[in-house]
Order: C-alpha cells, then sequence, then structure tokens
C-alpha cells in the first residue's frame, strides 16, 4: 500500500518536519488546527487544512472524533500523530483504525501496555531488561523494609504507595537512618495520604538519562539506531540532547541497544519508538519508560545516522521491510539538539507572545525545526517549545564550536526565551567535558569555562 | 496601597482570595496557567485585599495588577 494523503493529528514544528518528508514523496497533506493556530506556517504550508475547534486543547488537539472527521471529510488514508497529545492514546488510535483509517504508529495493544506503568516494569523484567530493584509490595514494619533494603542495597528511598509528585519520598542511606524514620514516614504517609503502607525502591544517585531509537517492522525486523543523551532537563523536561552519548561506555552502549531490542522484541514493537533507562555513575542500566511514537529529539539521530525517521515510519505503515538491516546502521559525526523554549531563562515560567524577530544562522551542519516566523504570536494554550535549533559536524569539539556561533546569533524577540540560558551551557565546564547527568540544571550554578 | 503583578503572561486559573481577606506575606493568591503549567502567585506583602482586578478566565499580561491591598 501506498499513502496519497495524510492527516497530521499535531501543530508546530513537529507538524511542519512530518509535512516535510510527505512533500518529499509526493504525498498529500492535510493539517488540522484550533482557532488559535490559524496564522502558523504548519497550516498555511499544508495542501489542506481542517480548523477542528477552539484553542483549548480538549476542545481542538485532543478531539479525537473531530479528526477522524477531517480525515474521513479530506479522503486521508492515513494519520500520524507526531508527539505528544494523542500520540500515545490507546483509544485513538483503536478509533482511528476503527474508522477505516491506518494509525501510523504501533498497535493500539502495545501503546496500552507500555503506557501502564506497572504493566511495562512487569513486560520489560519478563524479557530481562533491567527495572530499578524495588519490593514487589508494600512493607508494614521496619524490619521487614530492613530486610528488603537489605537485598536492595543501600540507599534506597522510601516512598508512600499513595504518594506522587515527590511528596512523602526520604533517600535512606543505612540500616540506622532507615530504622529511625520509619516510623514518622509511615505516620506522615498515614496522616496525608489515609494510607500508611511504604514501600522501598532502589535510589538511583545522579542518574543520567540516556534513550535508544528502535525500529522495527511487520516482518519481524528489529534494529536500533543507538543511543541519545538526554540528562540536561528542568522540571523532567529536557532541554538539550546528544547523538552519541558523551559519556556512556562502549559496553554499556552494548548493554543499552541490547535492552532495548529486547523490550521492543518482547512487546511485539512495530515503527518507530525510543526506550528510555537511567544510567548511573557505575554505568548501570535502568529501564525507565518506552515512548511508543517519534520523539521529540529524534533529529539528532538523524543527523548522525543519515536517515529520515518520519519516512521510516511511513514505510512500517505502508507495510513496507526495513530498508536495511543492524550491520548497516552506523553512526557518523556527532549531533547535539537544543530545544528553544518560550520561557525566562532563569526562572523557568512561559512567555507568551507576539514574536516580532525570528533569525538565525543557516549553513552546513545547521538545522532549526520551527513552528514561528517572524510576526507569529506564541499563544498561552500549548507547550512553550517554539523551535529546535539542531547542530552537526565531524565530531563533538567541532559541534560545540559551531553550537557557540549558532546560538549566539540566534535572534528571538517580542517574547522571552532560554537561549541566554542555552548560550550558557555551550560553555559550561561539565557540559564541554561531557560530564554532567540529570542535576545539571538543579544543582549548581552554570560553571563558566 | 500595595499591588500584586502577574509574573507572566496567561490565563486566570483561580482567584484564592476575595475583598476583605487578611493576606500575609509569601501566600498564594492567584494561580495563573499558561503553556500547560500552573503558577502560583504570592503576595509579596501582607495586607487586606481591598479589591480583586481580574477574574476566572481573564488573561492577563507580565506585569498586570491582580490586587490591591490595604496595609
Amino acid at each position: 500500500m501506498q499513502f496519497q494523503k495524510v492527516l497530521i493529528a499535531n501543530r508546530g514544528e513537529i507538524a511542519r518536519r512530518i509535512a516535510r518528508t510527505l512533500k518529499e514523496r509526493g504525498i498529500g497533506v492535510v493539517a488540522v488546527y484550533s482557532e488559535a493556530d490559524r496564522d502558523l506556517p504548519f497550516v498555511r504550508e499544508a495542501d489542506e487544512a481542517v480548523c477542528i475547534g477552539p484553542p483549548p486543547v480538549a476542545q481542538s488537539y485532543l478531539n479525537g472524533k473531530a479528526i477522524i472527521r477531517a480525515a474521513k471529510e479530506t479522503g486521508a488514508e492515513a494519520v500520524h500523530p507526531g508527539y505528544g497529545l494523542l500520540s500515545e492514546n490507546a483509544g485513538f488510535a483503536r478509533e482511528v483504525m476503527d474508522a477505516g483509517l491506518c494509525f501510523i504508529g504501533p498497535d493500539p495493544e502495545v501503546i496500552a501496555r507500555m503506557g501502564d506503568k506497572v504493566t511495562a516494569r512487569k513486560v520489560m523484567e519478563e524479557a530481562g531488561v533491567p527495572v530499578v530493584p524495588g519490593t514487589p509490595g508494600g512493607v508494614h514494619t521496619w524490619e521487614e523494609a530492613a530486610r528488603e533494603a537489605d537485598r536492595i542495597g543501600y540507599p534506597v528511598m522510601l516512598k508512600a504507595s499513595a504518594g506522587g509528585g515527590g511528596i512523602g519520598m526520604h533517600v535512606i542511606r543505612s540500616r540506622e537512618e532507615l530504622e529511625k524514620l520509619f516510623p514518622s514516614a509511615q505516620g506522615r504517609a498515614k496522616a496525608y495520604f489515609g494510607d500508611g503502607t511504604l514501600f522501598l525502591e532502589k535510589f538511583v544517585e545522579s542518574p543520567r538519562h540516556v534513550e535508544v531509537q528502535i525500529l522495527a517492522d511487520a516482518q519481524g525486523n528489529t534494529v536500533h539506531l543507538f543511543e541519545r543523551e538526554c540528562s540536561i532537563q528542568r522540571r523532567n523536561q529536557k532541554v538539550v540532547e546528544e547523538c552519541l552519548s558523551p559519556s556512556i561506555e562502549p559496553a554499556t552502549r552494548q548493554k543499552l541497544t541490547d535492552a532495548a531490542i529486547r523490550a521492543a522484541k518482547a512487546v511485539g514493537y512495530t515503527g518507530a519508538g525510543t526506550v528510555e533507562f537511567l544510567v548511573d555513575a557505575k554505568e548501570r542500566i535502568y529501564f525507565l519508560e518506552m515512548n511508543t511514537r517519534l520523539q521529540v529529539e529524534h533529529p539528532v539521530t538523524e543527523a548522525v545516522t543519515g536517515l529520515d525517521l518520519v519516512g521510516l515510519q511511513l514505510d512500517v505503515a505502508e507495510g513496507k521491510p526495513l530498508p536495511f538491516s543492524q550491520a548497516d546502521v552506523t553512526p557518523k559525526g556527532h549531533a547535539i539538539e537544543y530545544r528553544i523554549y518560550a520561557e525566562d531563562p532563569e526562572r523557568f515560567l512561559p512567555s507568551p507572545g507576539k514574536v516580532t524577530r525570528f533569525q538565525m544562522l543557516q549553513g552546513e551542519g545547521i538545522r532549526v525545526d520551527a513552528g514561528v516566523e517572524s510576526g507569529n504570536t506564541v499563544s498561552p494554550y500549548y507547550d512553550p517549545m517554539v523551535a529546535k535549533c539542531i547542530v552537526s559536524g565531524c565530531n563533538r569539539g567541532e559541534v560545540l564550536e559551531r553550537s557557540r556561533q549558532v546560538l549566539a546569533a540566534f535572534q528571538v524577540e517580542g517574547i522571552k526565551t532560554n537561549l541566554p540560558l542555552l548560550q550558557k551551557i555551550v560553555h559550561d565546564v561539565r557540559f564541554v567535558q561531557g560530564k554532567y547527568d540529570t542535576g545539571f540544571l538543579n544543582n549548581k550554578p552554570i560553571q563558566q569555562r | 496601597m500595595q499591588q500584586v503583578q502577574s509574573t507572566m503572561a496567561g490565563t486566570v486559573l483561580q482567584v484564592l482570595v476575595q475583598p476583605g481577606d487578611q493576606v500575609e506575606a509569601g501566600q498564594d493568591v492567584v494561580i495563573l496557567e499558561s503553556m500547560k503549567m500552573e503558577v502560583p502567585v504570592q503576595s509579596e506583602s501582607s495586607g487586606t485585599v481591598k479589591e480583586v482586578k481580574v477574574e476566572a478566565g481573564a488573561f492577563v499580561g507580565e506585569g498586570d495588577v491582580l490586587l490591591e491591598l490595604d496595609e
């Protein structure tokens, strides 16, 4: 099967990115948009565009029925969900298929299984993929907790079963500390959450966030496209990603890619997906979660492998086998992506508004995937990411040098952006040396060279 | 008279105080929402709420006055 027309159920930069590959293949592009996005480039550049509702996502980009209706009315045969929004919604994927359309992504059943943390963890354990060690259920006495902690190994995290969002969590470094803290933690869990059940998990100290890109076709071929280092984060959201990771050992790379392939095969994965891991200071790896969609940071993988991930997603969805095998995938050079957020660079608070100027350098090793251009308004309804700047080169040193020039010359006016922060990061000693973990933006002030 | 100003552009999600309420410095008085983030706005000083200038659902810019306080 060969698609003639595809609907993109997304907005901004990723809608434009997907449209680019569709156009290269001569496939018609259908955009859907909310009233707030009427003037954005992704709407204008599409072959057809359908307004699906008012600005709030619940009434537009999360309105699956309106999106499917738009696909039927325009005669699109397939729906590409992009990332975020409905991309990991198994119910939407099923409705798309029930409407006789193709969902560009894995089977809805796979999305559902990986979306549930408990199920995902169980599937991975059974497949021999390492997960963060923990107690299978609750612990009720401190003696029981001490036995479990000895088995897991200190430091451990003591968590309230009913808690969440970091509340009711304690890092415990010794048996003495556990004995002292257990009764009060139990009391607080009962008082705050009405349930005194506690459980233990291995505390992964100063972890790095490393993820593996995988690709699988319906014929049973599964390959990995190496890893991305994504440890520079604020509020658990990535800010800078690179391919390959500058810090992991070759043996760790092997462990990560092996585990990712096992994970993908264990769930019967098809299409492009990402397996996220934590890597601790001793290079032990732990499965975090699987993202069953295209990732925001996929361009760094594209830069280093020379592949078009959206194109490969289309191939798989059309039922074609992957056009290469694992041995054909050789990483070449280095790439780093910088996410440009409409936000205050110090307080990380959103800064919507009208973009009066949006200008950047162009040239070799520079790719900018942007959702806006000069004159557009960044509305307060959606994610603050307005663009991604991807810099590539022969080696990491060249990429860093080029990044400094590109980021210094990047001009966004009218709204506040995190560009000043990105400009500091590329001069930070830890970043330059490639020695950083997820605490990079939280723990220490930026260190100038 | 003291004012509490908006820390960012966004939509007023919730107003937590009414005229006549006593507020303490550092207390959350309004919750704003922008770009999928909920951000509480605190009063910098203590006082009695004289007037609430915004209501839930309204759009505010950075620096807009949200409420006025009598010390």
